[in-house]
């Protein structure tokens, strides 16, 4: 017995939604069914394979350059991309149309729930037009910023993009951050107006929008219902018509561009490809640009969307490529593969993956340690962009400290570890990556080097010692009905955002940019930007390096005792709002002592916030008679062992969950 | 006045020439001097009510037509059993709770009363106490439960606000109460006591709609009443409990100090040595709860015993801790020393240095007299004893064990 296996760097979901498309084509090895959870399981019921009727390998070398495209669909949340993709690949037989296909491409459950792909997909279409057979790859991208580097390396191997809008609600933030990642990339856009079908429908207005803010003519909009499926088909003739075949050469030696890569516990990495130049077949050895470490292809493919093995992949093509890599940092994102002995220049635009965003995970009970571990070990093998490092706190126990490219990035990771592991967490305040140029002589021989990256305040050096520091920022969109646009400034003017842009992209709404502090977004700003216009309002950023910024150290005090869990870095101008935040949270969760109780925040010896609790002024059960004796000891007994685990800070008695409640992250996020 | 007087049987007419002599009585602090193991509290429970109270988690009952005649039968029964199982000589105070007791007719407390005079010894100066509702006890049913043999009544006013009364679920009204009491008084003057609420929702300087009781304001509330009971003579001799002239309540004062106590009826609860039956370990006692099932069990078996649990030495001094600090006395070394007399109240902690810090803030004393809380430790009393429990266990477990003495 046997099940398809899926593609996904992240793997609990992966099998699942595939197995149609391997019935209907018929073109998967047999192999053993890796173990799973439970929702994946049960969704691979109802698409289960039906019989193997085609197995012999397709010959690659018949789809010549100029009959191969490879492009992308891009589009904000919900906009329709998904479904798009869904009908194309029913439009080109990839997938059974009698089958209720819904977002194929999109397998992971944060991603259905969500509306959002995480994990980019690839599917290789075959299609006739005009009496010759074309070879169009679909590379799907993730449909978020916090991805922007993926979406940048999966943009790099096509040549244009499919722009998805919806007719009702036009342009939004997602779709200027996307339209200008595909406009740099220089590839063709072609704008689609999806949705048609809508009762408040308005593709006229949506076409003026596009014309204004891209600067693309209103007749090139294609007006479609990829529910309905209406005018779908025009979509892939203008992918024919109007993006150009990749310029590369068969001739030259290989160069391969590695755009995603997956796991396979039983195969190894799986690395998505997209050939420059050359070709590639099983037996070659290749070395990674990157790592320079040299390998022996063991099996090329194209992807339909699962793998179904070629004789080789030809320039120009995409595919995937398993070559006995171990590890998915074998096979970064943006490397460049090329034939041993045989090195090319490597293709621009490498970066190993940079998190942006930071946060301590812990188990919520330190014996659930080991198991968090392993679940947070199975989903890290298929995301490289996370990073790991051990960690410990006095208040939380033994964790991690994660890096996550984005604050999506970090909450889908989160979910995904409570649905497919079941591991519950605290996960505490997001922090983000500050830097300091150090003036300090001793300091710059001690790291070796003028400019560190502080993640844990307990490293944040002395202002004595630095000649500045330096807060990453972001390049922030917000496109919103004019009517919000005033309460929206405001929002960003307490942010610290600085405004770069407003413009009008139709009568009514608007186009701001603003620079950010990242810090300043990490928490909750978009669920206030989303309150404040009634969820009209859209936001997208992209990265903007770093500006200077004037940090300080925040220490919160017990009766002047130093709570180090709770050290924070803040910018100046926050500190004491910061500092009042976490006063006040944690004055809620102290319980009264026979004492009171100051909490202060502190920057070097100024005090800047403060709250009280006051000592207990009756602590007594009113009423304790024969009857009540039994329970009233019990009681007393149970407090007096719980009082054994509390934390002592001086001599303040701190239960465990009230740092919990300070440091993780505010539910109503 | 129309009492009962034909049935007044023999105990019920000592007790009123008894009555007569009660105020030149001494305070009750040590009874007799009886040995502990000899004599007992006996707390009856009349488990039925008009009608169930907003705040009450009490065993109780809101029947469909009581048939008191077994009921009284059952109570009596097993008050004989369980007098006979713990070979008490002397019972020391009888308590009417409930419940309601007021609801049941004062022949019920007369027989039971009959009954532990006959089985024990029921002095005539023993304290006697009924649990009243205002409504359920009008003067004349006040007075038939004073020639039943009770001298002491514990009127359930919890409050003199009508609307507090509605919020609580009371069925009187703040004029009924008053009335009651001003009744109260006049037949057992100087040996009423009523119950009191604080912290009530709505009971505020001034009337918001504050769902939950605010500690803060319960807090100030507290400080407040006793410091102004202090004023007028109150002596507060114990958390929330406090008497004029030395009209302290004998039967609640035994659970304080630990003494033994019998209960009697369904849910009660007591704690003694069953004697009668050889036993030499003190047992926490709980009856079944439901009252038919009680019933049941009494008329098969004479009791309706659910559960025993022997508490062992060091269980026993938790409780002697606790409950004794409740008091304004406190634990001193004497009373200390009945239950533990190897190990004493200074080598248990005198030593501590956690101990010594609440010495210092001045909220508990420990001297020649005992181990007692001040005025202000008394109020957060709970707290005190998350320190000096877990003392107490370690002073257990570090002592040096010695044989055991004889007594």
């Amino acid at each position: 017995m046997w099940a398809p296996m899926g593609r996904g760097r992240w793997h609990g979901c992966a099998l699942t939604v595939w197995a149609t498309a391997a019935a209907h084509r018929g073109i998967l090895e047999p192999r053993p069914m890796p173990t799973r959870g439970a929702a994946a399981k049960s969704r691979s019921q109802d698409r289960l394979y039906s019989s193997a009727d085609r197995k012999e390998k397709i010959d690659m070398s018949r789809f010549s350059v100029e009959n191969i495209r490879n492009f992308s669909i891009i589009a904000h949340v919900d906009h329709g991309k998904s479904t798009l993709a869904d009908r194309l690949l029913e439009l080109t037989g990839t997938i059974d149309k009698t089958k209720n296909n819904k977002q194929v491409l999109d397998k992971l459950q944060v991603e259905r729930e969500r509306g959002i792909t995480v994990k980019a997909q690839t599917a290789s279409l075959f299609y006739n037009y005009e009496g010759k057979q074309y070879l169009l790859n679909l590379i799907d991208t993730p449909g978020h910023v916090d991805f922007s580097y993926e979406v940048s390396r999966s943009l790099s191997a096509c040549q244009g993009v499919l722009l998805v809008v919806d007719a009702n609600e036009g342009i939004q933030a997602q779709t200027v951050a996307n339209f200008f990642l595909a406009f740099e990339a220089q590839l063709s856009v072609i704008p689609v107006i999806n949705k048609i079908d809508l009762k408040n429908a308005d593709p006229e207005r949506v076409e003026k929008q596009i014309e204004k803010v891209f600067d693309i003519p209103t007749d090139e909009c294609i007006k479609i219902s990829a529910k309905l499926g209406t005018n779908v088909e025009r979509v892939l003739q203008a992918v024919i018509e109007r993006i150009p075949p990749p310029k590369v050469h068969r001739k030259n030696p290989l160069k391969a561009l590695v755009f995603d890569s997956t796991f396979d516990q039983y195969r190894g990495v799986i690395a998505n490809v997209a050939l420059f130049d050359g070709v590639v077949s099983k037996g070659d050895k290749i070395v990674s640009a990157h790592t320079k470490k040299i390998y022996e292809v063991n099996e090329v493919g194209v992807l339909n969307p699962n793998e179904q093995p070629t004789h080789k992949l030809y320039a120009g093509q995409v595919g995937y490529l398993i070559a006995g890599m171990k590890d998915v940092t074998e096979a970064q994102i943006g490397d460049t593969l090329y034939l041993h002995k045989q090195p090319v220049e490597p293709l621009p635009g490498f970066k190993s993956a940079k998190p942006m965003v930071f946060a301590g995970m812990y188990p919520i009970d330190q014996s659930e340690y080991n198991n968090l571990k392993s679940a947070v070990e199975k989903l890290t093998i298929n995301d490289s962009s996370v990073t790991v490092h051990r960690d410990s706190s006095l208040a939380l126990g033994a964790g991690w400290r994660l890096g996550f490219l984005g604050l999506l990035h970090m909450e889908v990771f989160n979910q995904r570890l409570e649905q497919e592991y079941n591991a519950s967490v605290i996960l505490t305040t997001p922090t983000v990556p500050y830097k300091a140029v150090l003036s300090s002589a001793k300091l710059i021989k001690e790291y070796r080097e003028k400019e560190i990256t502080i993640i844990n305040p307990a490293q944040f050096p002395d202002k004595s010692k630095v000649t500045e520091y330096l807060e990453p920022v972001v390049l922030g969109t917000i496109i919103t009905p004019d009517e919000y646009t005033g309460k929206i400034m405001m929002l960003c003017q307490a942010r610290r955002a600085v405004q770069k842009n407003m413009v009008y992209i139709d009568q009514n709404r608007v186009m701001l940019k603003y620079l950010f502090p990242l810090n300043e977004i990490v928490v909750d700003f978009y669920d206030s930007l989303k309150s404040l216009s009634s969820g009209y309002a859209s936001f997208d950023y992209e990265d903007a390096g770093y500006q200077t910024a004037e940090l300080v150290k925040m220490d919160i005090l017990l009766n002047g005792n130093l709570v180090e869990e709770l050290v924070t870095i803040v910018h100046k101008d926050k500190a004491h709002s910061v500092g009042k935040a976490i006063c006040e949270r944690l004055k809620d969760s102290l319980p009264r002592q026979l004492f009171e109780i100051a909490i202060q925040a502190a920057i070097g010896s100024k005090i800047i916030a403060r709250e009280t609790v006051k000592a207990y002024r009756k602590n007594v059960l009113a009423k304790c008679y024969g009857g009540d004796i039994t329970r009233k000891m019990k009681l007393l007994k149970r407090q007096a062992e719980g009082k054994k685990k509390l934390r002592k800070i001086g001599n303040i008695e701190v239960p465990k969950d009230a740092f919990i409640k300070v440091l993780r992250t505010q539910p109503d996020k | 006045m129309a009492l009962p007087a034909a049935r007044a049987r023999g105990w019920a007419a000592a007790v009123k020439m008894a009555q007569r002599r009660r105020h030149a009585e001494a305070p009750r602090g040590s009874p007799s001097r009886a040995p502990p193991g000899s004599r007992a509290a006996l707390y009856v429970h009349w488990p039925y009510c008009e009608k169930r109270c907003s705040y009450c988690n009490f065993n109780k009952y809101i029947p469909r037509g009581v048939e008191e005649a077994a009921m009284r039968s059952c109570l009596v029964t097993e008050a004989q059993t369980l007098l006979r199982l713990s070979g008490v000589q002397r019972v020391e105070s009888v308590f009417f709770g409930g419940g309601t007791p007021s609801l049941a007719s004062p022949n019920t407390v007369a027989a039971v009363l009959e009954a532990v005079d006959q089985i024990s010894h029921l002095p005539a100066d023993s304290e006697v106490t009924l649990e009243a509702n205002p409504t359920s006890a009008p003067g004349s049913r006040l007075a038939a439960f004073g020639a039943a043999g009770v001298n002491r009544l514990s009127i359930g006013l919890q409050s003199l606000d009508d609307t507090e009364l509605q919020l609580l679920g009371r069925t009187h009204s703040a004029r009924d109460a008053l009335q009651t009491l001003a009744e109260a008084r006049r037949l057992f003057p100087g040996r009423v006591s009523v119950d009191l609420m604080l912290g009530l929702p709505a009971q505020q300087v001034q009337r918001g709609a504050l769902p939950a009781p605010d500690p803060e304001l319960a807090a100030e509330m507290y400080q407040e009443g006793r410091a102004m009971l202090r004023e007028v003579g109150f002596r507060q001799y114990e958390v929330s409990n406090f008497a004029r002239n030395g009209a302290l309540s004998t039967h609640n004062w035994t659970y304080w100090q630990c003494g033994q106590y019998l209960g009697v009826g369904p849910g009660a609860h007591g704690r003694f040595v069953p004697q009668g039956a050889g036993g030499h370990t003190r047992e926490a006692r709980i009856q079944t709860l439901e009252p038919d099932n009680w019933m049941k069990e009494v008329m098969l078996f004479g009791h309706g015993t659910r559960r025993r649990v022997p508490l062992g030495q060091l269980e026993l001094l938790e409780e002697v801790l606790a409950m004794g600090l409740r008091t304004d006395v406190g634990i001193t070394h004497q009373h200390w020393q009945q239950f533990e007399p190897q190990l004493s109240l200074w080598d248990v902690f005198g030593a501590s240095q956690e101990v010594k810090a609440l010495l210092a803030q001045g909220l508990l004393l420990l001297d020649h007299r005992g181990l007692r809380c001040s005025w202000e430790g008394l109020a957060v009393l709970d707290s005190l004893l998350l320190t000096l429990l877990p003392r107490l266990q370690e002073a257990w477990q570090q002592r040096t064990p010695s044989p055991v003495q004889g007594g």
